[in-house]
């Protein structure tokens, strides 16, 4: 028999008043995965982070860990931690004690506390701080505080509720590669609930995208950005240009979209759609490729006008005009780019692959 | 000089607080020092030569004895107070927005009215023909009336009826910014019940009980009127030996000497809490 996996959850629901926060949800993590569930606000991420900890129960479903039924379980018995989005390090208490806190709930013998600590500090790169208040520290290092008290009880489940949203956007650029190669180290589950896509991005090895209670989409980080199952995966997984038109034409996975402003452009189907259907193309700034005159065969293209330039490094785009609606397309890196100016007509290919077209969602 | 003419607002105000110091705090209580160190005088009240002759009468057995059990009710009252006051404080803070209001406002009430009025109001209840003795007559609990009034309970009482509210309110400060997520990591990271409420809890709250056993200590030690008209003759406060130093024996300097002690145990109370507020830190993170 295979090893359970380290979380379990089967059809999870929890309702509030007649409002499902958290309406069905399965998902199965093998151990040693960063894990994150992305998703905007509201859309029940932490009422599912809450009922993992144990915080609060399901009112239906059931919720296994290393293969043991965890429904009943209070969250003082259960072999899951959590980081809080605001850290909850406990002021009065030193970060020696703060991270023995929960050894010393285990009766750990006091000499065997303090070498954890020692030992555990020393891992997340805070050696000797042992005895400093959380209120002398940095907001990384308070992170990693947070991080230590949760670790030093080997957890089966580390559970992070946005805990980098309070740091500054340089410092979080850093956390999130250092909370990477920190789970490596240990070798913990962790379950990572954020809003920030990049965070979930950069961080996983398998994405949940939540919205209104459900997974819309369970995948790695990559397929999720190339393959985005839904149209709310499409626009919330990194940037994306939306087209708005109606199938003309279907030809195996391939569609023919008319857009509103009469252009004919190609995608490919997400999921079957019949010529007439109302449909969105969604194709990323850096599939489009500029032209001013000739493109390649094979290509679909569509003319647009130039609103504006955004510069911004590596990441530069123009902004230009599609029948009304606003599209990117990144600028080449190398010196082929045509010279742009505001109301410039070119035009936009892209490999017709590397666009996908959903059914556009009824109002 | 100039920019104090121009800017005569900051100006009036800086007047007007230094102002105020000088003259209503700092000038009245240095002639209660200067008081305390003279030589008491049927006619002036007070003459030289100065000397420290008041203060050893404090250590009079008669006034040591006083002072104790003045002491030992305001003790009482501080302890009843806490008993009430913490988990009150606590239900309080945890009572949703509007009904918390209704609820903070009810208990400042009574402040509109004079305390001496409320103090006399208390009297009618627990006299040995009261309101309460009535009723327990009435239900058939008790055969004849108890003596309440005039007893060291009956002080008591009335200081913890006058004092409460100045528990509850540091008290409902501090459970009010005790961040719930703080609860739920305690929980997270194995504790009970129990465990959290004193490594936790009691730890955070600590700055509240403390200034709320400040605020209820020393006025206890201090309100004359509650053992003037509950406590009768022998439950005495050094709020009343001081009284009846300066209005009744007139000793002034014996009087001020007794104030001075009480305020510099006050004084002294004030930097243990401050102490304890530095330690926990400021940003409460």
């Amino acid at each position: 028999m295979a090893t359970p996996s380290d979380l379990f959850c089967h059809q999870l629901i929890r309702r509030f008043g007649n409002h499902p926060a958290v309406d069905g949800i399965s998902l199965d993590v093998p151990a040693g995965t960063f894990f994150s569930i992305l998703g905007p606000s509201g859309c029940g991420k932490t009422t599912l982070l809450r009922l993992l900890a144990g915080f609060d129960r399901p009112d239906e479903g059931d919720i296994y860990i290393r293969g043991e039924r965890m429904n009943r379980v209070p969250p003082n018995h259960r072999p899951v931690n959590m980081v809080f989005q605001h850290l909850a390090l406990f002021p009065t208490m030193s970060v020696g004690d703060n991270i023995a806190y929960g050894l010393k709930r285990q009766r750990v013998p006091a000499a065997r506390r303090r070498q954890r600590v020692e030992q555990v500090l020393e891992q997340v790169g805070l050696p000797g701080l042992s005895g400093r208040m959380p209120s002398e520290l940095s907001g990384g290092q308070r992170q990693r505080v947070a991080l230590a008290r949760c670790l030093v009880l080997e957890p089966t489940l580390l559970l992070l509720d946005e805990p980098l949203g309070a740091l500054d956007l340089k410092l979080r650029e850093q956390m999130k590669v250092e909370l990477k190669h920190l789970q490596k180290q240990f070798g913990t589950t962790f379950v990572y609930i954020t809003h920030d896509q990049s965070e979930a991005m950069v961080m996983s090895d398998q994405v949940a995208v939540m919205k209104d209670g459900r997974f819309d989409q369970v995948a790695a980080p990559e397929e999720l950005y190339r393959e985005p199952a839904t149209a709310f995966v499409a626009g919330f997984v990194g940037d994306n240009n939306r087209l708005r038109g109606q199938v003309v034409s279907v030809s195996g996975d391939r569609a023919q979209l008319r857009l509103t402003g009469g252009a004919i452009v190609e995608g490919r189907l997400a999921a079957p759609l019949e010529p007439g259907a109302s449909a969105d193309l969604y194709v990323r700034p850096e599939s489009l490729v500029l032209s001013d005159g000739e493109v390649a065969e094979g290509l679909s293209r569509c003319r647009a006008s130039v609103r504006t330039t955004l510069f911004d490094g590596a990441n530069s785009r123009v902004e230009t005009d599609i029948g009304g609606e606003p599209v990117f397309a990144r600028l080449p890196q190398h010196g082929s780019a045509p010279s742009l100016s505001a109301g410039d007509s070119l035009q936009l290919a892209w490999e017709p692959d590397r666009a996908r077209v959903f059914g556009a969602a009824t109002p | 000089m100039r920019s104090l003419m121009q800017q005569p607002f900051r100006t009036a105000v800086l007047v007007l607080v230094w102002g105020w110091l000088l003259f209503l705090v700092l000038a009245p209580n240095l002639l209660v020092v200067g008081a305390s160190v003279a030589t008491r005088d049927p006619v002036s009240f007070i003459s030289l030569p100065l000397n420290l002759d008041a203060y050893r009468q404090l250590f009079d057995p008669l006034y040591l004895e006083v002072f104790l059990h003045s002491l030992y009710m305001a003790a009482m009252t501080t302890l009843v107070c806490l008993l009430i006051g913490y988990p009150f404080a606590w239900a309080l803070s945890r009572v949703p927005g509007r009904r918390q209001l209704l609820l903070i406002f009810l208990l400042i009430v009574p402040f509109w009215t004079n305390s001496l009025v409320r103090t006399y109001a208390l009297k009618l209840l627990l006299a040995t023909n009261g309101l309460l003795n009535s009723a327990l007559l009435g239900l058939g609990w008790i055969d004849e009336p108890l003596k309440m009034l005039y007893t060291e309970g009956a002080v008591v009482i009335g200081l913890v009826y006058l004092l409460l509210p100045f528990m509850i309110l540091p008290l409902y400060s501090v459970f009010d910014d005790l961040r719930q997520e703080l609860l739920l990591a305690s929980h997270d990271l194995g504790a009970g019940r129990v465990a959290t409420f004193f490594h936790v809890i009691v730890p955070l709250t600590l700055p509240g009980v403390l200034a709320g056993v400040m605020l209820v200590l020393l006025p206890a030690m201090g309100l004359f009127f509650v053992p003037d008209i509950l406590g009768g003759s022998r439950n005495l406060l050094v709020g009343n030996v001081i009284k009846n130093q300066f209005l009744d024996a007139r000793n002034w300097p014996f009087g001020a000497a007794a104030s001075i002690v009480l305020t510099i145990t006050m004084a002294f109370l004030m930097f243990a809490h401050k102490l304890s507020k530095q330690r926990i830190g400021e940003d409460g993170v």
